[in-house]
């Protein structure tokens, strides 16, 4: 028992003390409960995940390209290879600037009136839907060049990235130590020196950690892909063109009466999670802190 | 003991300028504000070349704020401003055409707590060099022994030079931010309670350092302590808030105190 | 200038460093002002043909030109509302779940990598999860209660399984991760000493909770709340996928409805002229309401801190 009363306490107070002990535990049980029912649709969907994605994973779902809808066999390669692909036109165009401008708002110029709009910024930015970001590269890229294509898509993800990117650095440039930077200065270093030598080293860590988040996140988002990089049935060719996505593919089939279609659905769901969280689980252990 | 600096040829600085010895560093008529509210009330103060001046005072006096004037560290901060001119080698170092890093590889710094960067000893003392662009390893090398054996660090370490800094024990992270700060062959070592965080073994290596370095270095140290002051320093600096009460030979500011407020304050009464 | 005229001028350069990182913030700023322009002035011939008929209309066809947003208004309100509410108490005994020790550190740490796999699920397996589960569980047990709740407007039958409920089951659990977790930040902001104050003078564990701890992080959770109303607006493939994409008009929870956002997966890939710029629309009145939602959390979250600060 967590608080026990001692005897001579409980000997006059024995109504009020039993009453408030046992709401108390009652109060813990409920809270342990509704804890426990939030895990059990998680459990469900991993169940689901392995039995019905896990028993067509095989080497060629990685090499092989969809077959037409109706049919059997194929994989999901193209679908892999493109959301690697989109995912890293999105990190290129999002991460130097998210952490360029996160070196601005927290190295250079921190209270300027610049640095505090692109605080407030980031932070709507977080704010927007997912599917915004893709309606801005549809409207941007896709009605400009009159096609869809990966590039869009890509630029969409990137818009997605960028807050979390811009964010989580600033924190990470905050987290270092002011004492390096004090003594940098007294040293008479530049205020590039001091950043480039002693603070982003210091920073890069979590800096990367906060990459990895976005990326995961990135890599699983569909409604910015959906209507800007469409989907294709054969391999990337060209970023000029629509491009096949996991996560597009799994939203595509899922609505085909085909049961093959639908278990390949789930095998790109089981491979999709994986890769999610083996970013996750990548940014949490390969970028601790190490001296 | 013979002084390791001694048989060391180490900086040979302003051989042309010892005609101002003695009026080495010239604070006059300088008020300091932070944003609108003042602490330094116009300080007056002439400090000798190679000698070790304490600055002392009680709490928030104004004593680190003057110290961190002298190599313009409190430019860092926000919203603060000046008036009035401090000068070395009667040149102000608020003058237009002085450039703010090169007076701070001139006026060297050593922090409260110690604050080695998160990399090998070595790369910490070589810092300074590495961002002036002097790649030279054997002059690196060299630089890294000489200033790690003027603060009597070498031996501790010289097996050790790539491990990590912060693998040291607080007195030797302390005389290695000191070794840094020499490193770059300064003029004036400024000492912000340099030992405020250590054990009073650490604290007399370093007071032994100090009284050691003022062969080759102007030195100013803030300090806490008035035995400290008393035992390691030429000249002595009362402030109080804000405000210079007395300057003068150490011995007679803690023997025959002219200001009131000083007798208070060495005789322990307030503070 | 003797003292200096040794060193040599490496800080003479210019700091094109710090261009860089001007320009990149110049940049994000840019980009946000460039997302609302390229939204406002594409769905602009929407905007001038419909103005504020396009809130208020309840038909959507887009072979005759006809757009009204009003029945997806409804239901991204709905699906969300019912979502939040159904999340907050979850959400919140979670977060005191995971800052209480009511078991062992190691069950404790486990629970909490669950909820962060929760959280990292991409929105698409969620739909197809609840096409596979949700979905028939709704069809089945809403027909046996739409069979007893003698014809109320909310429970009317036929339980169809892609509806209104059962996007608002799926995303209730989307949202959970938030709440959990920055109500968690929240509660354990609560400093030590006033729990330790309250527990001094013989509270229960529980006492404590609601009378100190829950009191002290309101602010905190009542945006958390806010937040995860914001991102349960703006949440779009999990519910495309179950909520049915009727662009009819219904009260019950039962019968298929469809979202703003939904709206936009469903239609965006294969529309032109018009439809493009209402569908441009949609996306502008979404943003203003997401937007509008996170500015009222912040609002509310600032207020109240101030009335905590204030009380205490």
């Amino acid at each position: 028992m967590s608080h026990p009363i001692p005897h001579f306490f409980q000997h006059n107070h024995n109504k009020t003390a039993f009453g408030r002990l046992l709401r108390n535990h009652l109060l813990t049980v409920l809270c342990v409960f509704l804890s426990c029912i939030t895990i059990v649709p998680l459990f469900s969907l991993l169940y689901l995940l392995f039995k019905k994605g896990g028993s067509f994973l095989s080497l060629s779902i990685f090499t092989e390209l969809p077959a037409s809808p109706g049919l059997e066999g194929g994989g999901f390669g193209n679908a892999i290879l493109g959301t690697l692909m989109m995912v890293g036109i999105a990190t290129f165009f999002s991460g130097p600037i998210g952490i360029l401008g996160a070196i601005f708002i927290a190295e250079y110029a921190p209270l300027s009136r610049l640095a505090r709009t692109v605080r407030f910024v980031a932070k709507l930015l977080t704010g927007i839907p997912s599917i915004i970001c893709g309606a801005f590269a549809f409207a941007m890229i896709v009605l400009t060049t009159g096609h869809f294509s990966a590039l869009a898509g890509g630029v969409a993800l990137a818009v997605l990235m960028l807050p979390t990117i811009l964010i989580t650095s600033e924190l990470a440039l905050l987290g270092v130590s002011s004492s390096y930077r004090d003594a940098s200065y007294g040293l008479g270093a530049t205020p590039f020196q001091t950043i480039w030598c002693i603070v982003l080293p210091e920073a890069l860590p979590a800096m990367m950690r906060g990459m990895m988040l976005a990326v995961a996140r990135a890599a699983g988002e569909t409604a910015p892909i959906l209507f800007t990089a469409l989907f294709s049935q054969g391999w990337p060719r060209s970023i000029l063109e629509p491009m096949a996505s996991l996560s597009v593919l799994i939203y595509n089939f899922s609505a085909l009466p085909y049961p093959y279609q639908v278990q390949m659905a789930w095998t790109a769901s089981l491979v999709l999670v994986g890769m999610v969280t083996g970013i996750n689980l990548i940014a949490q252990w390969a970028f601790c802190k190490k001296i | 003991m013979t002084s390791p600096l001694a048989s060391l040829p180490f900086s040979e600085p302003f051989a042309d300028d010892v005609v101002c010895d003695q009026r080495f560093i010239e604070v006059s008529n300088f008020n300091f504000f932070y944003g609108k509210k003042q602490v330094l009330f116009d300080i007056n103060l002439t400090i000798p070349a190679r000698q070790v001046t304490a600055f002392i005072g009680p709490s928030g006096c104004g004593k680190s704020t003057l110290l961190r004037n002298l190599n313009r560290m409190n430019e860092l901060l926000p919203g603060v401003s000046h008036s009035g001119t401090i000068a070395i080698h009667g040149i102000s170092i608020f003058d237009p055409s002085i450039e703010v890093i090169a007076l701070r590889r001139r006026i060297g710094m050593v922090f409260q707590k110690s604050n080695p960067f998160p990399k090998s000893i070595f790369e910490n003392v070589v810092f300074p060099l590495r961002i002036m662009g002097k790649q030279s390893r054997s002059f690196l090398e060299e630089t890294v022994e000489r200033s790690l054996r003027a603060v009597a660090l070498w031996d501790e370490v010289k097996d050790r030079l790539k491990e990590s800094a912060l693998g040291l024990s607080g007195g030797q992270m302390q005389r290695l931010c000191i070794a840094r700060a020499i490193a770059n062959q300064p003029e004036v070592l400024l000492m912000d309670e340099p030992c405020s965080a250590l054990d009073p073994i650490a604290t007399a290596k370093i007071e032994e350092l100090i009284v050691e370095l003022k062969k080759e270095f102007t030195i100013i140290i803030v300090t806490h302590s008035m035995q400290q002051a008393s035992r390691i320093s030429d000249l002595t600096a009362f402030f109080y808030l804000g405000k210079l009460i007395e300057f003068d030979q150490t011995q007679r500011i803690f023997t025959a105190p002219i200001q009131k407020k000083t007798e208070d304050y060495i005789t322990g009464r307030f503070g | 200038m003797s003292f200096l005229s040794r060193q040599s001028n490496y800080w003479k350069r210019i700091d094109y460093f710090h261009l860089f990182c001007w320009g990149a913030s110049i940049a994000t700023v840019l980009l946000f002002a460039l997302i609302i322009c390229e939204i406002i002035s594409k769905a602009a011939p929407a905007i001038q043909e419909f103005g504020w008929h396009f809130l208020t209309g309840s038909e959507w066809r887009p072979n005759r030109d006809i757009y009204g947003v009003f029945p997806m208004i409804i239901g991204t309100a709905a699906s969300s509302f019912i979502a939040l509410f159904l999340a907050l108490p979850l959400g919140v005994s979670v977060s005191l779940f995971l800052s209480e020790n009511f078991l062992p550190a190691t069950p404790r740490h486990f629970f909490r990598m669950m909820i962060e796999m929760l959280a990292a699920t991409p929105s698409v397996v969620y739909g197809l999860w609840g096409i596979f589960t949700v979905v028939p569980l709704v069809h089945h047990y809403g027909n046996m209660i739409a069979r007893h709740s003698h014809s109320l407007p909310f429970l009317k039958g036929p339980a169809y399984g892609n509806s209104l409920l059962t996007a608002s089951l799926v995303l209730s659990l989307m949202i959970l991760p938030t709440i959990a977790s920055l109500s968690r930040s929240a509660l354990e902001a609560v400093p030590q000493s006033l729990r330790e104050g309250a527990y001094a003078l013989g509270a229960t564990r529980w006492e404590t909770i609601l009378h100190v701890r829950i009191p002290y992080a309101a602010p905190g959770i009542i945006a958390a709340a806010i937040l995860a109303l914001g991102r349960a607006m703006g949440e779009t493939m999990a519910v495309a996928m179950l909520i049915g994409n009727s662009q009819c008009f219904t009260l019950s929870l039962f019968s298929p409805s469809n979202t703003l956002s939904a709206l936009l997966a469903n239609q965006f890939a294969e529309a032109d002229g018009l439809q493009i710029s209402a569908l441009m629309y949609v996306a502008l009145i979404l943003v203003i309401l997401t937007l509008g939602t996170n500015f009222l959390g912040e609002i509310i979250r600032r207020h109240m801190q101030k009335i905590t600060a204030e009380g205490h």
